[in-house]
């Protein structure tokens, strides 16, 4: 098992839209690899290399402490590749906050500890304002209270129950617990007719 | 037992509930490729784990091959390292690996079914978010990420919560060139590509019904692109009629049980469903998208969004490079692609080869087909269709996922763009980061890469 987390706090960077895909937060060209380990310059590359004058906010000099993205509804949609969170946490991130998280990001998210905190569209535009007034402002992330605190403005974050369970106790990778339960495992693939069934 | 097949398919596959609440669910069919799995082989063997059921286990090779040149080694070195790493992998577990020798290759949605491993009733996956498409069959079948395909691999079950269950319930009958592609952009233009986040969708309805098992791929297929990780029909004689015969489909001996358990997992018809959706398909048009995402989509006869009427319209149409409020419907193109895991069959090649026979291919236009398998592509020249397309001035490729995503040499250039019956339109997605994509059916492509431009199919016949 790995260690829990329990709360994430840092410097936070505004990636402002809704329905931020999985080609923008990986051009799927870096997909061609096998090890994970150089993904974290190919976060949002080709926005970044098209940003023109603005500096993408990850190049923003401003927001080089973040180790928090914060963005809109339905982040991560788009494909199945966990090289979108890898990228994420190989570029020094911990965690997300979001309006909504697309479902197979979040999962693969969690499997490696990534944190995908949902909040409301109130309390994004709130965290947008103050950052925006203050880049490095320190931004807490409490996982246990299900809250999120920054320079007196508190606000809740919703998690899914077992999301949340397993990465306050460190148990969001489950191979371990998978593996231990092979003989129930046996039971339901006896039981599943097809398996049995003999092919032309 | 009563419910949807959603609820009977879990129920029969599900392990027990993890210390966090999530359930352990088994695989019954695990597909793997290129792209998603090397990291997942090499973690288990860091931890000196065997995979679990390499009976349970497929593996094809289908977004970095070229539709080319194949010969080894692949020309990108990248794509050489990936493919030689898939076929040790498999080697080394014992999984069956349909490469081109084997002549069954080819995307692994399109392999999957047409080989009759795909059943109903199954839980299937595969570290592709399109894995949907084998819920066409009855399956609960849905994409997973790397670290899941480790987690399936090792023991051919994963950590994961269940979902509601949307019915989509789709009535009338759809006009002469308006097929399952323009159902499924309409599905998601009416939900948002949001609408399906924690729902599998269950399509049901008479249009469902009369489609036949390509179309309800194709339908089943796009749900990722509204949010909903499962999408699923029930099975029935369509259903059953396709699998008979299939190389992996249940031997005649198995035949009438198979077909009865499969009975057995549709919907019951006083099943409940946590929210309902119906729509009315028989007015509909052919559905083009016009922006940067699916649900950015309006019928070939409307007019995209005016400026100013949200920033996501705005980012859209600065991207595509559209004047707001202009019709859709002569949108010159430069690129024709017909093929992925969308509109990749071999009904898909018939019904663009319909359109383009006779006629010959705008000179603005490349225009290429890449059939979604070797059995496809040999289905198709069996019945004369690459002659049709090479006539009308077609490149006529070999298989794989190609301009889908641009992960093998089949990119667009600049900022053109692209008349395509894959289905994703993000930004980059067809390998430039300013080029520019327009989702609609086969058909359709076929009728715009004649046209120049965007053109009604379903008006005309195709441009003449």
């Amino acid at each position: 098992m790995s260690a829990g987390v329990s709360q994430v706090s840092g410097a936070c960077v505004p990636i402002p839209g809704d329905d931020i895909d999985t080609d923008r937060i990986v051009p799927a060209r870096f997909l061609r690899c096998v090890t994970f380990d150089a993904l974290g310059d190919a976060l949002f590359r080709d926005d970044r290399d098209r940003s023109g004058d603005t500096p993408h906010p990850l190049d923003d000099a401003r927001y080089s402490e973040a180790t928090i993205i914060v963005s809109g509804r339905n982040f991560g949609c788009g494909s199945s590749r966990e090289h979108a969170p890898q990228a994420v946490v190989r570029a020094g991130f911990r965690a997300i906050i979001a309006e909504s998280f697309a479902e197979i990001f979040a999962a693969n998210s969690l499997a490696i500890g990534l944190v995908c905190a949902e909040v409301d569209a109130s309390t994004r535009e709130e965290l947008f304002r103050r950052i925006a007034a203050d880049p490095a402002i320190r931004v807490e992330l409490d996982l246990a209270a299900c809250r999120v605190r920054a320079d007196g403005f508190e606000a809740p974050v919703r998690l899914p129950d077992a999301a949340r369970i397993a990465l306050l106790d460190g148990s969001f990778d489950p191979l371990t617990e998978l593996l231990a339960n092979h003989d129930a495992v046996a039971r339901v693939a006896h039981a599943l007719p097809y398996l049995a069934w003999t092919s032309r | 037992m009563s419910g949807t097949l959603f609820e009977k398919v879990w129920a029969l596959h599900r392990v027990g509930t993890l210390a966090d609440g999530r359930d352990q669910l088994f695989v019954g069919l695990h597909l793997v490729h290129e792209v998603t799995s090397p990291q997942a082989f090499a973690a288990l063997r860091e931890r000196d784990i065997a995979v679990a059921r390499p009976d349970r286990t497929f593996a094809t090779v289908d977004h970095i091959v070229p539709t080319t040149d194949r010969h080894r080694p692949l020309r990108d070195d990248l794509a050489e390292e990936m493919l030689a790493a898939l076929q040790a992998n498999t080697a080394a577990a014992g999984i069956p690996l349909f490469d081109e020798q084997t002549h069954r290759q080819g995307i692994v949605h399109v392999i999957g079914p047409e080989l009759g491993l795909t059943l109903p009733g199954m839980v299937i996956c595969c570290g592709d978010s399109h894995t949907a498409t084998h819920g066409a069959f009855g399956a609960i079948a849905f994409g997973i990420g790397t670290s899941q395909v480790r987690d399936v691999l090792a023991t051919q079950t994963l950590a994961i919560e269940p979902l509601r269950v949307r019915r989509i319930w789709l009535e009338g009958e759809l006009r002469e060139g308006v097929f399952a592609k323009d159902v499924a952009l309409h599905v998601i233009r009416t939900l948002g590509v949001h609408g399906g986040v924690g729902f599998a969708y269950e399509f049901a309805g008479p249009a469902v019904d009369a489609m036949d098992m390509e179309a309800r791929m194709t339908l089943c297929n796009m749900s990722i692109e509204g949010g909903a990780r499962v999408g699923y029909c029930n099975p029935d004689e369509t259903t059953f009629a396709y699998l008979a015969g299939r190389p992996y489909a249940p031997s005649a001996g198995d035949w009438d049980a198979a077909v009865a358990w499969w009975r057995s997992v549709a919907s019951d018809a006083d099943a409940t469903f946590d929210d309902e959706v119906r729509l009315d398909v028989s007015a509909l048009a052919p559905v083009v998208t016009w922006g940067i995402n699916p649900a950015q989509a309006v019928a070939v006869d409307e007019s995209v969004p005016t400026k100013g009427t949200g920033a996501a319209i705005d980012e859209a149409l600065a991207h595509m490079q559209l004047a707001g409020g202009a019709p859709i419907l002569g949108t010159p193109v430069d690129v024709a692609f017909i093929g992925s895991c969308t509109n990749g069959r071999l009904s898909d090649l018939e019904a663009a080869a319909e359109v383009i026979r006779g006629r010959t291919v705008h000179p603005r236009v490349t225009a290429i087909v890449v059939p979604g398998s070797q059995q496809v592509d040999a289905a198709a020249r069996e019945k004369g269709l690459d002659a049709v397309f090479r006539a009308a001035g077609f490149d006529w490729r070999l298989p794989g996922c190609s301009m889908c995503l641009g992960m093998n040499p089949d990119r667009l250039v600049g900022d053109q763009v692209c008349a395509s019956s894959s289905n994703r339109n993000f930004k980059g997605r067809q390998g430039s980061p300013s080029g520019r994509t327009l989702l609609m059916s086969p058909a359709m492509v076929a009728a715009a890469a004649i046209a120049g431009a965007v053109v009604d199919v379903s008006a005309t016949g195709g441009p003449t």
